[in-house]
């Protein structure tokens, strides 16, 4: 029945291009990693000064993966605070991840469930920042997603395990500006993600209601608020644009 | 806490930081949002990345800090300049850390 199929009907496009997306994840994965090995390392020390034994570290890096999360859990369980506060403020600070999630989705049609449960496990503020910087391309890339994202939480947890073992050696991270890794990665994910003026409009007044929120106390709720009113200030003033000046 | 019961605390939090994760992607990939709202998601990248940077760089102890002992500030600028002319996001944040280690080193801030 089979025989007459013809072998070469099909050039085999799928291996090459494969392999081309998984090396462009890696290589869109590279900044990344320059942030989470220090800021991976930064944590490994922490957790155990804070008593967390090796395991619940690694396995804290593996599982729940969200970096500020899991120094604010520390700082938690360092003063033995109840394990029910603890989850209640990871899903806080971590509910920020929705929108992440949510404006991701258009790109991610015809995923089946499965990826699209890979795809979230590893989805952070920067693995989310970089996706966000290809979507002008079009949809997200399967392979090239999956590279940038494994490769990001191994730097993770090879700097976790890093600042576990190498934890009594390391006082201070402020020498080699460790604790820099990360603001210095947000400036560079946010100056290449804004493309127009309204889009630096939204950056700024959104990053000036974040700060705002945080003096006034609101320090788990002030990200997320702050986007959404920022977002919704972005809609307004392309509508209003648009009124303005109708186009051709 | 025990070791044992911190165990179990995780597995608490990684629900609790997976599910936002993934419900959206699950119940929203697969249908067609009003162009009104795909509008209003394509501003979240821009508009949550600028949340999570400007208290980094503004806050320091509870409070607006724009002086020169501010060095995660300053140093940003340069970060951000090396960021638009190479395109290189590796370059920008070596830069930065670069800019920030000297300063410590030079200037003791």
């Amino acid at each position: 029945m089979t025989s007459d199929t013809p072998r070469n009907a099909q050039p085999d496009e799928q291996g090459p291009s494969t392999a081309r997306e998984l090396f462009a994840g890696l290589s869109r994965a590279t900044p990344i990693v320059v942030g989470y090995v220090p800021v991976g390392l930064a944590f490994g020390v922490l957790a155990q000064k804070a008593g967390l034994s090796p395991l619940n570290t690694m396995l804290m890096s593996l599982l729940v993966y969200a970096g500020a999360s899991q120094f604010i859990a520390v700082s938690l369980f360092a003063v033995d605070a109840p394990a029910w506060s603890v989850i209640v403020t990871t899903l806080v600070v971590n509910l920020r991840h929705m929108l992440m999630s949510a404006a991701l989705s258009p790109f991610l049609k015809r995923w089946h469930p499965a990826e699209l449960a890979a795809f979230a496990f590893q989805l952070t503020d920067e693995t989310f920042a970089v996706h966000s910087q290809g979507l002008s391309s079009g949809a997200i890339r399967k392979a090239s997603a999956f590279a940038i994202h494994v490769t990001a939480q191994a730097s993770w947890v090879l700097g976790t395990w890093l600042g576990m073992v190498t934890g009594q050696r390391i006082t201070d991270v402020k020498p080699l500006a460790l604790d820099y890794a990360l603001p210095s990665l947000f400036v560079a994910l946010l100056v290449l993600q804004i493309r127009d003026r309204v889009q630096a409009l939204v950056a700024l007044l959104t990053g000036i209601m974040a700060v705002g929120l945080l003096l006034a106390g609101m320090e788990r709720w002030g990200v997320i608020a702050a986007t959404l009113v920022g977002a919704t200030i972005g809609v307004g003033v392309e509508r209003w644009i648009k009124v303005q000046s109708p186009g051709p | 806490m025990d070791q044992g019961a911190i165990t179990w605390t995780l597995i608490g939090m990684a629900l609790a930081t997976y599910g936002p994760r993934l419900l959206p992607v699950w119940l929203l990939s697969s249908r067609s949002m009003p162009p009104a709202v795909t509008a209003w998601l394509r501003y979240v990248p821009s508009a949550v990345l600028a949340a999570l940077l400007f208290p980094l760089l503004l806050v320091n102890g509870g409070h607006i800090s724009l002086g020169p002992k501010n060095i995660f500030l300053w140093a940003a600028l340069p970060a951000a300049w090396v960021a638009v002319k190479t395109r290189s996001m590796v370059g920008s944040v070596l830069v930065g850390m670069a800019i920030v280690a000297a300063a410590r080193y030079l200037f003791a801030v």
